[in-house]
């Protein structure tokens, strides 16, 4: 039994300030600081307080090398780095118009897998001790002495069953992207040019045997527990909703000329659709341990200098904006874009158990942007990438070539654009004498996770933090709750 | 809910093939097996510093033993940021807690490397209940000093691994060389790659917790993972010897070695010949080619990563 001693004295006026360091079960190092004045949040910080410089170490190496090393960007997520990785090499090296159709479907199978490892893993693995009890032992305890998990003990017991389930459900998956990807975390099967590995019909059909467990656990208890889990907690579809921006690079392409995408490119902003266009994006650093002169910067013309006594800097992540507006990213953002067909379990529980009449995903309206809202949509999201991967498997032709010859060159220039699990990701490089000149990395939680701008406009999970109910500033259980479920 | 002996090892069949080596005892190891939360159940702390996160995963992949039979079993994993259900200053006091209460008792398993310039700013990992802010390398310095042993699991933790590696300006160096430059000598155990196979790191732990350290190697990693060089125990072996090679990515022949296209199996000890990797579903030379991420000097030895060894 523990709490969460609020170290600073309550100011004039009743404002507590609490810091949440560190904000656990996310990847990396994260710290949130709260101001808490009648029972809510007025005031929010998100510092990323760990700093590695990938941009710094990548320069002066073979290009080729780019997307081995910047998969150690994330554990998680190593094929969304290696796919914006090797997109960003394809367009560099000429070669991005001439990925063969089962390159394209060999990466898309590598990097659909580790969608669905992540939403699981996500889901119950990070997320859910902030709303179900664990067994009685390390490392389930210490937890807060009030930590308002509210679920019924015979509904509790399934959800324990299920997240030690999802354990093995979740290593399936990664033996899916290792069929392909060589060996999970951390592919050897992505390449500039395509994928390493041509798939043969016996690997096919191993896959989809395989397979079949993974969607069984996804249709019949991971989405219908989301549902669940959000009746007992529905005050959470009711906070959270920030500025209700957001943007897509588009991922999985689904033809040869990366001009459809399983779910489509495009932003929200200030409550409008807008196409997407990369030139909107810039990288603002008023508020991070970085140089001035680092600021207002297309990636494209992107800098690293470290600057740790800038005053006023309180995070390593620098501040992305698109149009000069914080966005967010993730299967929120997606979905909203997209606005695709809600699964028919969805449609089901959303009738059964909310009383909502929904077809698309807009139909949540509000509901989506919240706490609750964000994980419904990332469920939502798994059982579209779990159907695609089961198409994939039907289109990828056995025997036929994955791969494009891709010579490095002299000089040249690339971006690639995908989508990790958790948001947008952009890599840039730059080649001179056949050497990387410049890299840049966005990746998506910078966009969530990311520190005031130079119009001093707070991130995202900053925004989304003020109103959220802190009615007990030492279990501030609703802090980790709304910042987990951008899964950071 | 914890194991006797027997039923443990057995439990570990599949980890731990090339067990029974010689092995050596820190007095403090037993000591560790005695004292735990729950009887056989030692504690461990596992902290990250500037890492991926990607060992914590790889560990999760664990088949035989599966990690639920671990961390339920096994060990009581005490403080794991990327699962504990503890956060802020409950995590951070309970880390403080674990080391003093069960110093010399308690294992350290350290993933991702420490940043030694700026006094160690570019990495900070917490706040306690009374407002004191740590950074990695206190708190590796705390947990280091007061384990039974320490094991550094990952490129970054044993070598430095890409953080490390040059253009760095974090001055990220692996556990070993950050407790010998605080005069720490607990011992460490290296298990080396990136990520390392879950079975390297649990099959160490379970000899560390049922016969002591195994034998290590010169760069304190167990041999009985890391000591056959991958060249000389490749399927594709009998092809380098008659020349046949694979030239490229493109190129249809791959019934043949890969030397050509980079592959660091000539320089690489680790044991994926056979272990092979995610239960035993492909390797990396299978799918395209080894890039040594088990060495210890992996990268900057081993790039360009593909380009052949000379």
């Amino acid at each position: 039994m523990a709490t969460n001693e609020a170290y600073s004295a309550p100011e004039a006026g009743g404002k507590v300030k609490i810091s949440v360091d560190p904000l656990t079960r996310i990847e990396g190092h994260l710290k949130i600081e709260v101001t808490v004045e009648n029972g809510k949040v007025v005031d929010a910080v998100s510092s990323g307080t760990m700093f590695r410089g990938f941009e710094q170490i990548l320069i002066g190496r073979d290009p080729r090398d780019a997307s081995q090393i910047t998969q150690r960007i994330c554990g998680v997520c190593p094929t969304a780095h290696a796919t914006a990785s090797t997109r960003a090499l394809d367009d560099a090296f000429g070669v991005k118009d001439k990925i063969t159709t089962n390159g394209r479907l060999a990466r898309n199978l590598i990097f659909g897998s580790n969608y669905l490892q992540s939403h699981i893993l996500h889901f119950y693995h990070l997320a859910a001790l902030d709303y179900v009890k664990g067994p009685e032992t390390a490392f389930f305890i210490p937890r807060y002495a009030k930590p308002d998990l509210r679920l019924p003990e015979d509904i509790n017991k399934v959800a324990v069953d299920q997240y030690v389930k999802a354990l093995t459900i979740r290593a399936q998956c990664h033996e899916l992207v290792c069929m392909f990807g060589g060996k999970m975390p951390h592919v050897a099967g992505i390449v500039v040019g395509g994928a390493t590995e041509v798939p043969t019909k016996e690997k096919l059909a191993l896959y989809l045997a395989k397979f079949k467990d993974v969607e069984e656990f996804i249709t019949k208890e991971y989405i219908p527990t989301v549902y669940l889990v959000g009746t007992v907690y529905k005050d959470l579809f009711s906070c959270g909703a920030g500025w209700k921006n957001c943007v897509s690079y588009g991922v999985f392409p689904m033809d040869d000329k990366n001009s459809k995408f399983l779910l489509k490119p495009g932003a929200y902003v200030d409550g409008k659709d807008v196409p997407l266009d990369t030139a909107e994006i810039k990288e603002y650093v008023k508020y991070s341990w970085y140089d001035p002169s680092c600021s207002n910067l297309h990636p494209s013309k992107g800098k690293t200098v470290i600057d740790l006594k800038k005053k006023g800097a309180y995070s390593f992540v620098k501040a992305p904006r698109y149009m000069g507006k914080p966005c967010e990213g993730g299967p929120l953002a997606r979905m909203w874009v997209a606005n695709p067909d809600l699964s028919p379990i969805g449609v089901k529980e959303l009738k059964d158990k909310y009383g909502i009449k929904a077809k698309k995903f807009r139909d949540l309206g509000d509901l989506a942007w919240s706490i609750m809202g964000r994980h419904v949509a990332r469920a939502e999201e798994t059982y579209i990438v779990m159907n695609a991967v089961k198409d994939w498997l039907k289109e990828i032709k056995p025997g036929k070539e994955t791969i494009v010859p891709a010579p490095v060159p002299a000089s040249g220039e690339g971006m690639g654009l995908t989508e990790a699990p958790r948001g947008a990701l952009l890599h840039y490089v730059n080649i001179k004498d056949s050497k990387i000149a410049n890299y840049q990395a966005v990746p998506a939680t910078i966009w969530n996770c990311s520190p005031r701008d130079d119009m001093d406009q707070m991130g995202p999970v900053e925004k989304c933090l003020i109103g959220v109910p802190v009615p007990d500033i030492k279990n501030p259980v609703n802090v980790g709750r709304l910042v987990r479920a951008f899964d950071p | 809910m914890s194991l006797k002996r027997r039923d443990f090892v057995k439990l570990c069949s599949g980890t731990v093939a090339g067990f029974g080596i010689s092995q050596m005892f820190h007095p403090g190891l037993v000591k560790a097996l005695e004292a735990a939360t729950e009887p056989g159940r030692p504690p461990v702390v596992w902290m990250q510093g500037n890492g991926c996160t990607g060992c914590s995963v790889s560990i999760l992949n664990s088949v035989n033993p599966s990690i639920a039979d671990v961390v339920l079993k096994v060990i009581s994993l005490e403080s794991q940021e990327t699962l504990s259900a503890a956060e802020g200053a409950v995590a951070v006091d309970h880390m403080l807690d674990i080391a003093e209460r069960f110093k010399g008792k308690f294992y350290y398993i350290s993933e991702g490397a420490l940043p030694t310039a700026e006094d160690g700013r570019f990495c900070t990992i917490g706040v306690d209940s009374k407002g004191k802010e740590y950074t990695v390398l206190e708190m590796a310095k705390i947990l280091g000093a007061n384990a039974a042993a320490c094991v550094a699991v990952g490129a970054c933790a044993t070598g430095g691994g890409i953080p490390g590696s040059k253009g760095n300006v974090t001055g990220c160096v692996p556990l070993h060389k950050y407790l010998e430059s605080q005069g720490i000598k607990t011992p460490v155990i290296n298990i080396t790659g990136c990520p390392p196979h879950p079975d390297w790191m649990i099959g160490t732990l379970v000899h560390v917790l049922t016969k002591g350290i195994p034998e290590l190697d010169a760069q304190n990693r167990p041999k009985m993972f890391f000591g056959k060089n991958i060249h000389d125990n490749c399927p594709f072996l009998p092809y380098f010897e008659k020349n046949i090679r694979q030239k490229n990515f493109n190129d249809k022949k791959t019934e043949a070695c890969r030397a050509d296209m980079g592959c660091k199996g000539p320089l690489t000890g680790a044991d994926c010949f056979s272990r092979k990797w995610n239960n035993g579903t492909n390797w990396c030379v299978e799918n395209a080619i080894c890039i040594g991420c088990a060495e210890i000097d992996w990268p900057d030895a081993f790039s360009p990563l593909y380009s052949p060894v000379a």
